[in-house]
């Protein structure tokens, strides 16, 4: 189980790890339990210090902090600037940590109020604007998906304990899909945001005839007119996009070019269509 | 003899989601004890407002990442209740074959990575890994057996892909399920030692009558949708689920409460147990019995127990509803869905108990309101009565502080919270 590693002769320090989360489900961390084959591969792999979902002991070092969630409430701001002192590698594990993840569909209702009220009605309940970690303290490294391919962490994770550069696909899920000959969704009419979206998963998704939804983030270049074409000439609405573009937040930029007036009638009306 | 304790667990670990325990004790006499939620809301219901109905199971599955399978079934069901839509019986059973899975996979995740570290005087499961490799090699399996199962049917074991209004997006190759069926035969050995291992562990003393809710099977032991029960009597249907469980807020808790005949009652495994113990598999319902635990039983540790029975239950149903799969060619894995104005209430028993999902849709099929009911949150005044009722029965006893709160922790990971999920 704990063995000496090397890689090129070269003997490897285990770094010590810590995972932590803010607004999350947890499931990407659980995902790294769900690796059942290559568990304790793994655990060899990096003596991790800090996992309160898993184990009771805690520590206050560790090289490399992952950290799942986004900040939805101001004492995770602080939490979030304690970890990156405490961490030499600050990872982003995961949609709702990269860009904010279905978390960030509230925001699309300005008046936080009305959401409050929504759910809870009269009782006080804190909460602010959703926001992805990078809007808080520096991200040294994010790890994308909803939730994340535990394959593409360990290889990421692999790279990091052996000092390799780690590289993120600049090609879309469409490339991978293709590779997977697949039948193009398109054609079974499913909406799909695999032309625009970063790969890495290895066409998830739409290798199980699920259209995109976008949960990557968008890859280099992806040029989203055309995809807005493509789909219109497939007879998806606009809204029917736009449901998938501001679903995870990797697109809002892009998401804010096709939305309509916000549904809360309360909130003040947002850009026009362009 | 010390009779003074204080107690104050901050965000308690090997439980999802963050939750604290504070129990103070002076001179035998309990002047705190506090079951706290301050996990962040997330406001999944308000998210929903505007979206069309197709959303709703894809972002509602994520409101947790053990029970995803769980939350966009109940969410599944909701949308097709609404508009009328009745599932295929090859649906249907494909839909309760990757509950099953989902069942398993989250039980023994539970019992051997968050519970038995407890029973074995470790802090996790990775000293567990060196000291008793067969144990984690079997929790290993049985995990594996499952989350490839959930890969197969649902096309994801996380927030699957492939599971949709109307059916599924794709259905499974006969010959992946012909070897799912043989590889949970062979699992049965493994349940077997695990319940030999339950069967060493000393479950803590302690009882306190209370109340247990459940979906009230008539024919097989109820897993989705059907009538609701409870141990005090209470019968509803699935759609009048906001009286079984009349939410509130509470100061201390970000979740929401919920309460019946008394102030407080319990879902899970235990409940489910308790209220249709005669419709479990023979052979389940012998290793229960084998494990001392019969209807009704109010040890709320004995949770565990009752998760590992459903091990039994679940598996050697799979085996059955694989069967039923086989012996029949496959027809279309999905019809046809047709949004209408209206209500619908979705009732599943995920893992950590009842689940209910509530959708009301205008005429063009988009949500005017949603409502989600998370077990978690309808046991935490049930795990709050438990920990008062766990401090007074040790206040006198004169226990170190660690030894009560090791015990108060086990309380609550006996619920196996998923705290997270009960903000949402």
């Amino acid at each position: 189980m704990s063995e000496p590693l090397s890689y090129l002769g070269v003997p490897l320090a285990r770094p010590k790890v810590g995972f932590f989360e803010l607004s999350s489900c947890e499931g990407c961390q659980l995902q790294l339990l769900n690796n059942e084959a290559t568990l304790l591969d793994f655990l060899n792999l990096v003596e991790i210090v800090n996992f309160r979902e898993g184990m009771s002991e805690r520590a206050d070092t560790y090289d490399i902090a992952f950290v799942e969630g986004s900040v939805t409430r101001k004492d995770e701001i602080a939490r979030l600037t304690e970890i990156r002192k405490n961490a030499k590698i600050l990872v982003a594990l995961g949609s709702c940590a990269c860009f904010g993840g279905v978390n960030q569909l509230k925001n699309r209702f300005r008046d936080l109020d009305w959401v409050k009220k929504e759910v809870y009605g009269d009782f006080p309940i804190e909460t602010m604007e959703v926001h992805p970690l990078k809007d808080f303290v520096q991200v040294d490294l994010e790890i994308f998906g909803c939730p994340i391919k535990k394959e593409e962490v360990e290889r990421i994770v692999t790279d990091l304990v052996v000092g390799k550069a780690v590289h993120h696909p600049e090609y879309p899920v469409c490339m991978e899909c293709k590779a997977n000959e697949n039948i193009c969704l398109f054609e079974l009419g499913e909406p799909c945001l695999g032309p625009v979206t970063r790969a890495g998963c290895d066409s998830w998704c739409t290798s199980n005839r699920r259209g995109c939804w976008g949960c990557r983030g968008p890859a280099e270049g992806a040029n989203l007119k055309q995809l807005e074409e493509i789909m219109h000439t497939y007879g998806f609405s606009s809204e029917t996009i736009l449901d998938r573009l501001e679903c995870f937040g990797g697109f809002a930029s892009f998401a804010d070019a096709v939305r309509s007036p916000s549904p809360n009638k309360k909130t003040t009306a947002r850009r026009k269509k362009s | 003899m010390k009779l003074s304790c204080e107690v104050n667990v901050h965000h308690l670990t090997r439980v999802e989601g963050h939750g604290n325990i504070n129990i103070s004790i002076k001179n035998g006499v309990v002047k705190k004890a506090q079951w706290e939620v301050i996990e962040t809301p997330r406001f999944f219901e308000a998210m929903l407002v505007g979206k069309h109905w197709e959303n709703a199971p894809y972002i509602c599955g994520r409101i947790c990442g053990i029970c995803s399978i769980g939350h966009t079934l109940a969410s599944i069901r909701a949308v097709e209740n609404a508009f009328g839509i009745t599932p295929s019986t090859q649906t249907a059973n494909l839909r309760l074959l990757l509950k099953h899975m989902e069942t398993l996979q989250s039980h023994i995740l539970h019992l051997y990575f968050l519970a038995a570290p407890d029973f074995l005087g470790v802090g996790s499961v990775l000293p567990l890994a060196k000291t008793h490799p067969e144990v984690v090699q079997r929790a290993l399996r049985l995990k594996l057996l499952a989350n490839d199962a959930c890969d197969i049917i649902g096309g994801r074991r996380l927030h699957p892909t492939r599971t949709v209004v109307g059916g599924f997006t794709m259905l499974p190759e006969k010959g992946e399920l012909e070897k799912i069926r043989q590889r949970l035969m062979a699992s049965v050995p493994d349940l077997l030692a695990s319940a030999e291992l339950f069967k060493t562990f000393a479950i803590p003393d302690f009882t306190r009558e209370t109340e247990f809710v459940s979906l009230k099977g008539e024919t097989n032991y109820p897993f989705i949708g059907g009538g609701l029960v409870s141990t005090d009597g209470v019968v509803k249907k699935e759609h009048e689920y906001r009286a079984m469980t009349n939410e509130y807020c509470k100061k201390g808790f970000t979740s929401k409460l919920s309460k019946l005949s008394r102030p407080s009652f319990a879902v899970g495994a235990l409940a489910r147990l308790n209220n249709n113990f005669a419709l479990l598999h023979p052979t389940a319902r012998e290793i229960s019995k084998f494990l001392g635990l019969v209807p009704v039983n109010h040890n709320p540790y004995m949770s565990n127990v009752a998760q590992l029975v459903e091990c039994v239950q679940v598996v050697l149903d799979s085996v059955q509803l694989i069967d039923a799969l086989l012996g029949s060619p496959w027809q279309e894995a999905r019809q046809p869905v047709k949004a209408k104005q209206g209500e619908g209430v979705g009732a599943v028993e995920v893992p950590r108990g009842i689940l209910y999902h509530y959708y009301k849709f205008d005429k063009d099929g988009k949500v005017i309101k949603a409502d989600c009911v998370i077990p978690t949150s309808q046991n935490h005044a049930n795990i709050l009565h438990d920990i008062e009722a766990l401090a007074s029965q040790y206040a006198k006893t004169g226990k170190k502080d660690r030894e009560i709160e090791l015990l108060a922790e086990m309380l609550v990971r006996a619920y196996d919270p998923c705290i997270s999920c009960s903000v949402h």
